[in-house]
């Protein structure tokens, strides 16, 4: 190697030293530039979507709400007027609007009834029924693919089929029952207002276990087995190692299942509507809403039952993901 | 089973009907009670053939508190894609705003000939919105042969009906007709309940009505007390539990199938009860509602379907025509031949073929043109409110949930909580 040759090489290294020292600092400079050009693809991609949401969720949402402190009709949206919280409640003479109104408190406490226990059976009917589609038996696939009926017929056409079978003159369910001893007289499922809210609450649940028991069953396919053997290997009791070892497992899913459903449940208003139409026994927020929507044609009022029970829908969930997460803290 | 699919099928086919109303010239929805939709297809296919034009028929809903909603919708959102619609006697005056006035449309002396009082029930603030179609009244089927049988006359009183029905319910079920009833009415929650209780008070001495002609409330009353007490103690009784959710075709299915002595319906169920199909016919009567006492008197509410051509109609001429078709003397007279509809047409109610097809339009003429207007006309926009009002009180009353006298006090309250805003 000449000198000049040492010399260059010498100052090469510099250079790259130099370089090297350089590209750093540009290196994070470029950084800062490219996350930056992130953050602004990533508006400029949310942008549209952001608008459609104010366009269908916002926009609707904000003027139910309006509508809700105006007297506006069905027949006359335009000319509403302001008359402030009056909807909700005014006294004048005695107590008058929404929460003056037996029949509200009546579709709350419905409502809230529905939901607790036609949730609850679902989650605990889905938990047994994914167990079941997770053992290894012949035709499985079958009985998979056929547990999914119920949620895959439109919820109406369900309700209606149900209703013919509740039928208490001509109805099946009647008919077997009678057939096996259990009654001496037919029962009026839908009719009487001791048995329709039950009578609801099991068309529900007929219906809704089945997206209960899915979501499940994919939590309990990717469960690890490793634990399973080691619980074989100690002889450790099946029932143990499912409230031990399956069920915390699965409960991350079993929560998403659980606030799905009660968020359904809170806003049910098809099944109900079909079995029992407006009866005051299984009248819920939406019907509630809805009759006076659509019934009574009153803008108004009945877009202040809506903005109550988008409250008490947001409310709920708001307590349970808190306490969800407080369980889930707990335990991990 | 059938009324079952067209009800739940209804809204589809609304929607469907919808869909394909571009490729018609008019647009019609009819009921679909019984054969009325026949009929109604078979009505436009007349008029189909004489102008040239093509017409679609949508079904809706039986229950007329469904229909109603369904009606405002697509009025509400000024929605053009029915033009003709059958309307309930107690909606002009709210639907008044989104038809069209008849008179502009219809040739001069175009209502000569029908009842005066339905026409003037159309003609809201001088503009006739409806054509009256066919009229009803609440009648009592009874089975004459079981009459016989127990040798029981027709009871024309409320007391007797349900005497009668005692003991011939407890003798067909002594000889091991398991499933018999002695009287099925309409007791869903919803506007049939309001027509049926109205027509108990109403036949009571000094019942009254919900609300009389100055919009004073006179529902809170010991008749009504008595006629509803009396309509709660028939559950379980006479009536099964299950007529707390019957419509019209519920409780024409229980009567026709052999199953109940008594019927409180509308005429349209004679056809049907006397069709060849049936399991009762030849053993069926009419009769006027039964009094409420003796010094009661029968009274069948006032029913009755109009036709109307909507505001947002793109051809109201040739919508208007569509409609004095259908309300025609001849098509009457075929709808009253073919299906038992009440004619609004005096005249048809001396005519012979109509008489012998419908033999107790003679006997009734009375009921029919004296029957009992409901509270539309002075509760105005308020009327569905009213109505739901008292449906859902007199439903918790038979429920056995509240007594009569309690629910009535209720009601007056919930009432004047109504009146409140404007009536």
């Amino acid at each position: 190697m000449t000198v000049r040759e040492s010399q260059s090489a010498l100052s090469d290294n510099a250079r790259y030293a130099r370089d090297g020292r350089a590209s750093g600092s540009l290196r994070r400079e470029r950084g800062t530039r490219v996350r930056r050009q992130r953050v602004r693809a990533a508006w400029l991609f949310l942008t549209p979507m952001l608008i459609v949401l104010a366009a269908v969720a916002g926009w609707p949402l904000f003027r139910t709400f309006w509508f809700s402190l105006t007297d506006a009709s069905l027949s006359s949206l335009e000319g509403a007027h302001f008359i402030g919280l009056e909807n909700y409640l005014v006294f004048d003479n005695g107590w008058y609007g929404i929460l003056a109104d037996p029949l509200w408190w009546q579709s709350v406490w419905n409502t809230l009834y529905f939901t607790l226990v036609s949730v609850s059976l679902e989650a605990v009917l889905g938990v047994i029924v994914a167990l079941v589609l997770n053992a290894h038996f012949r035709g499985r696939t079958l009985v998979r693919a056929a547990m999914l009926i119920p949620w895959a017929i439109p919820t109406v056409v369900s309700a209606k089929i149900w209703a013919w079978m509740l039928n208490d003159q001509f109805g099946i369910i009647n008919h077997m029952l009678l057939g096996i001893g259990v009654i001496d007289a037919p029962l009026s499922w839908t009719a009487d207002a001791s048995l329709s809210m039950w009578a609801v609450i099991m068309v529900d649940v007929w219906k809704a276990t089945p997206f209960v028991a899915l979501l499940v069953l994919a939590a309990l396919q990717m469960l690890p087995s490793d634990c399973y053997e080691a619980a074989k290997v100690d002889g450790i009791h099946p029932v143990r190692v499912f409230f031990r070892v399956t069920l915390p497992l699965i409960t991350p899913a079993l929560l998403v299942a659980v606030i799905f459903r009660a968020l359904d449940a809170l806003r049910v208003f098809d099944v109900i509507y079909v079995l029992t139409s407006n009866a005051a026994s299984t009248m819920t927020m939406s019907i509630y809403a809805r009759q006076q929507l659509v019934e009574f044609q009153d803008v108004g009022y009945g877009s202040a039952a809506s903005t109550l029970l988008f409250m008490i829908i947001a409310l709920v969930t708001v307590v349970y993901l808190y306490l969800g997460r407080r369980q889930l803290g707990g335990e991990s | 089973m059938k009324s079952g699919l067209i009800c739940a099928g209804s809204v589809l086919m609304v929607l469907g009907g919808i869909s394909q109303a571009q490729a018609a010239d008019l647009t019609i929805s009819c009921g679909a009670v019984g054969a009325e939709l026949q009929l109604c297809q078979a009505g436009v296919e007349r008029w189909e053939a004489k102008s040239g034009h093509s017409v679609e028929v949508v079904s809706t809903p039986n229950s007329a508190t469904e229909r109603l909603s369904l009606y405002q919708q697509i009025l509400g959102s000024h929605s053009g894609d029915i033009d003709v619609f059958q309307i309930d006697v107690v909606w002009p005056g709210m639907l008044a705003p989104h038809l069209i006035d008849l008179n502009k449309h219809l040739p001069k002396g175009a209502t000569d000939g029908f009842f005066e009082a339905i026409v003037d029930n159309n003609t809201v603030d001088g503009q006739l919105v409806a054509m009256p179609w066919f009229t009803d009244a609440g009648v009592l089927y009874y089975r004459k042969d079981l009459l016989e049988k127990y040798d029981l006359e027709v009871p024309a009183t409320w007391e007797a009906l349900t005497e009668a029905a005692h003991t011939v319910q407890a003798g067909e079920r002594k000889a091991g007709h398991k499933d018999f009833w002695g009287y099925v009415f309409q007791g869903r929650a919803y506007e049939g309940l309001t027509v049926n209780a109205l027509e108990w008070i109403a036949s009571y001495p000094d019942g009254g009505t919900i609300v009389d002609d100055d919009g004073t409330i006179t529902v809170n009353n010991p008749q009504a007390v008595r006629a509803l007490s009396q309509a709660a103690g028939w559950i379980d009784d006479i009536s099964p539990h299950g007529v707390l959710n019957y419509t019209e075709e519920e409780a024409r299915g229980v009567f026709q199938s052999g199953n109940a002595l008594f019927m409180r319906n509308w005429p349209y169920a004679w056809d049907l009860v006397q069709s060849e199909q049936s399991s009762i016919r030849d053993k069926v009567e009419v009769a006027p509602l039964p009094a409420g006492g003796p010094d009661g008197e029968s009274a069948g509410v006032l029913g009755g379907w109009n036709l109307a051509v909507s505001r947002y109609s793109d051809n109201p001429d040739m919508a208007a025509d569509l409609v004095a078709f259908l309300t025609s003397f001849d098509e009457q007279k075929r709808r009253a031949i073919d299906g038992a509809y009440n004619p609004t047409l005096p005249a048809l109610y001396q005519d012979d073929e109509v008489l012998a097809a419908v033999p107790f339009f003679g006997t009734l003429y009375d009921t029919f043109t004296s029957a009992v207007p409901r509270p539309a006309a002075v509760t105005g926009d308020n009327y569905p409110r009213v109505s739901n009002a008292f449906f859902n009180t007199v439903h918790e009353v038979l429920s056995g949930n509240v007594a009569a006298d309690q629910g009535l006090e209720r009601l007056q309250g919930e009432l004047e909580r109504i009146k409140r805003r404007r009536w």
